[in-house]
Order: structure tokens, then C-alpha cells, then sequence
């Protein structure tokens, strides 16, 4: 109920802040159609830690500055080998050990190792991740296991 | 326009124009890298460093607005469905049977 009641609230500040409206008509649509959102996401079953992940907690502000600082880094180094002659390229199959317990987490490490430029997961496995990398340097970045240790941090596990 | 709204139009243009650059890049990547899987991650530099810079370059030009919130959205939508995207085309490709290419320049050992 708790998680419902939290589901609703962010409903209806995304509904505030896309509409900007405040007259008291229309901010009851709104009321009445994130109620309506939450009674059918409740009757579907999917108001759950997986659903609606409040226990996620200020870790993942800090976990996306983080991967937002690595995507521009990879970014660059991608990026140059684009244009250089050649082009530079050095494409291996690598396999990453996955230490998150949950199926949010291992998703989660799986999107931000494909959101990197460098890296794409190309299918997951029970402990482990195959990922297509562009350059050997690119496979040690993600060799050295931190992106797979703040994961799991984040998740909350360690 | 006061010299605050000078600086912050300088910015917003800096990010606009790395953004396109970006862009640009993963483009001729596209074009120039040898398979699916390398083609992959040159569309990467696309949607994520074009679109991240992009869309902070037009937050800084829209101010402290609802407009801001809505762009700010729209960068984590895109940011979710990206990788979706690109994972589901390479598992296609792998499912279809194409190998992936490795070794310098992707022309074998």
C-alpha cells in the first residue's frame, strides 16, 4: 500500500511538471488519471520492488554522474577512432562476472555496460555477461570490475 | 543581455556544436567500421555523448523553466531506451548467425 501511495506521488509531480497546469479542474483530471494508473498497476501486479524501486536510494543520482562522466570519456576515445585512419580498431568477445543478486541489477549493469560507447552486451548468462567490445582498452575498463562493483552497491548488496 | 546571459549562451553554444561534432563522428563510424557489432558502438557515440550534450546545450538556452524538466525527461528516455535498442539489434544479429568480426581492424589475427 505504502509502495502504491509512493507510485501515485511521482505520478502525479511527472503529471504537474509535464502540464504546468494549475487550475483546479483540470489538476482533478490529473488527480483522477494517476489514481486510475496506480488502481491498474496494482491490479496487474506490478507495483513491486522491481516495478516501482523506491528502495533505491541517493546511490543512484551519484551512480548516473558517475556513468555520465565515463560515457563522455569512452565517448571521446570512440569518437577519435571514427575519424582516425585505419580506422583503429581492435574488436574482441569478452566475458564480465556479474555480482548483483537481482534482476534489476544485473539489467541495470547490462544497459549501462551497452550505454558506454566501447562495450555492448551481447548476452547475459547466469554469472556472466558476454560483451562485444571496440578496442582491447575498452575490455580492460571493464575488466577492472568497478562499473560491476558500483552496480551492485547501488543495488544495495556489499 | 547582461554578462551571466552572455556566458551561458557561450556555454549552451559549446555543448551544441561537441554535441553535433559527436554526431558527426559516429556517423562516419558508422559508415567506416566493418561490421554490425563495431557499426554498434559508433552509433553509441550518437545517442549517448550527442544526445547527453545536445540536450544540456538547449536546457542552459530554456532557463530555470518547465521546458528544462521536459528535456531532462526526455534525455532519460532516451538514455533507457538506447542500450534496449541497441542490445536488442545485436542479440538479432547474433541469433541471425553473423559472427563477429575480431582481431586489428577487425580483419582477423
Amino acid at each position: 500500500m505504502l509502495r502504491a501511495i509512493s507510485l501515485f506521488c511521482v505520478l502525479f509531480a511527472t503529471w504537474l511538471l509535464l502540464s504546468g497546469h494549475t487550475d483546479p479542474l483540470l489538476v482533478g483530471f490529473g488527480v483522477a488519471s494517476c489514481a486510475l494508473a496506480v488502481f491498474i498497476a496494482r491490479r496487474m501486479d506490478i507495483v513491486d520492488r522491481e516495478g516501482h524501486p523506491v528502495h533505491l536510494t541517493w546511490r543512484v543520482p551519484l551512480f548516473w554522474a558517475w556513468l555520465g562522466w565515463q560515457i563522455l570519456k569512452s565517448s571521446w576515445d570512440v569518437a577519435k577512432r571514427c575519424v582516425l585512419p585505419g580506422p583503429p580498431i581492435d574488436p574482441r568477445v569478452i566475458r564480465v562476472p556479474v555480482n548483483q543478486k537481482t534482476d534489476l541489477g544485473v539489467v541495470t549493469y547490462a544497459n549501462a555496460i551497452t550505454l558506454t560507447p566501447g562495450t555492448v552486451s551481447m548476452r547475459t548468462f547466469r554469472a556472466e555477461i558476454e560483451v562485444h567490445a571496440l578496442t582491447g582498452g575498452s575490455a580492460d575498463d571493464l575488466e577492472s570490475g568497478e562499473m560491476n562493483r558500483f552496480v551492485a552497491r547501488v543495488e544495495g548488496h556489499k | 543581455m547582461d554578462i551571466w546571459g552572455q556566458i551561458a549562451d557561450g556555454a549552451s553554444w559549446a555543448l551544441l556544436v561537441a554535441g553535433a561534432l559527436f554526431c558527426m563522428a559516429g556517423g562516419v563510424g558508422i559508415l567506416r567500421f566493418p561490421d554490425v557489432y563495431t557499426r554498434s558502438h559508433a552509433a553509441g557515440v550518437v545517442d549517448t555523448a550527442g544526445a547527453i550534450l545536445i540536450l544540456v546545450g538547449l536546457m542552459i538556452q530554456a532557463g530555470l523553466t518547465l521546458i528544462t524538466v521536459k528535456l531532462i525527461i526526455i534525455l532519460f528516455f532516451l538514455l533507457f531506451t538506447g542500450p534496449a535498442a541497441t542490445h536488442a539489434l545485436v542479440k538479432a544479429a547474433l541469433s541471425g548467425g553473423q559472427m563477429p568480426l575480431t582481431g586489428p581492424r577487425g580483419k582477423g589475427e
